[in-house]
């Protein structure tokens, strides 16, 4: 943050709509979008689980290998999880009160979050490209 | 202690366990619980991509009683959460906040949350018996 003492604009005036974590309500919008994306994605992924059930290891693989089930599923995985470490994050700052220990815990909940996505994106392009 | 005193209770104290108030907490607890879910999800494309032997592990393990106790728990939590944030954005537009409209959006919320898993439930059985 710079100085106040370099801007004409009020104290008020720079805080408002940004809130203590200075980021105003984009985690709140955020967490809206990727539910109405999920919303979308819900029928197309259900038949993708419908269709994946009693499959053997062949049949598997071409199912999730082929595109248009690929690219819902890789948009789905990017909704969800960008979902879930937005709720995640809400949790700790409700119940986690000590500050070294809310600390660690959201940058915990940053590198699970992470680390699904991309491992769930990583075996799917995999299975796409069939390496 | 020979009379009972009527003294003023703190507001937390006067509030009953509604239904709405379960609600709350059980959205949060569906959403933690997902959350984890995600490592189910993970291990299902990993094991697909890796080759038929983790393919067939990890199929043994959600084809065992446990495993499809873990998967029916995981379709209701989906789903009650869906709905809950569904009920969510009738709030967000501002509808819904009468005694008469919460209480049934809530009842509805529980209600169609276990209709809706066994019916895919149901589904998917008939689905995959096919196979």
């Amino acid at each position: 943050m710079s100085s106040s003492k370099s801007s004409i604009r009020t104290p008020l005036g720079r805080v408002r709509g940004l809130g203590s974590a200075r980021a105003g309500t984009g985690d709140f919008w955020r967490q809206r979008l990727t539910a109405i994306a999920m919303v979308l994605l819900l029928v197309p992924a259900i038949i993708i689980v419908m269709m994946m059930l009693g499959r053997n290891h062949a049949a598997a693989t071409q199912i999730l290998g082929s595109t248009s089930v690929a690219i819902v599923l890789i948009l789905f995985t990017v909704a969800s999880v960008w979902h879930m470490k937005i709720g995640m994050q809400v949790v700790i700052e409700d119940y986690v009160h000590d500050e070294r220990v809310k600390l660690v815990s959201i940058i915990a909940n940053n590198f699970f979050s992470i680390a699904v996505a991309l491992a769930a994106i990583y075996a799917i392009l995999k299975l796409s490209f069939g390496v | 202690m020979a009379q009972q005193i009527e003294r003023p209770l703190s507001p937390f104290m006067t509030y009953r366990w509604t239904l709405t108030m379960a609600m709350s907490i059980v959205h949060r607890a569906t959403g933690v619980a997902l959350y984890f879910g995600t490592l189910l999800l993970v291990w299902w494309l990993l094991a697909t991509a890796s080759g038929p032997q983790a393919y067939a592990t990890f199929q043994g393990f959600i084809g065992s009683w446990f495993g499809r106790l873990i998967l029916f728990g995981y379709t209701w939590a989906l789903i009650h959460h869906l709905l809950g944030g569904a009920r969510h954005f009738v709030w967000d537009l501002g509808y819904g906040f009468g005694p008469t409209e919460r209480e049934w959006l809530t009842r509805a919320a529980v209600v169609g949350s276990i209709a809706l898993t066994i019916v895919l439930w149901i589904i998917a059985y008939a689905v995959g018996g096919l196979r």
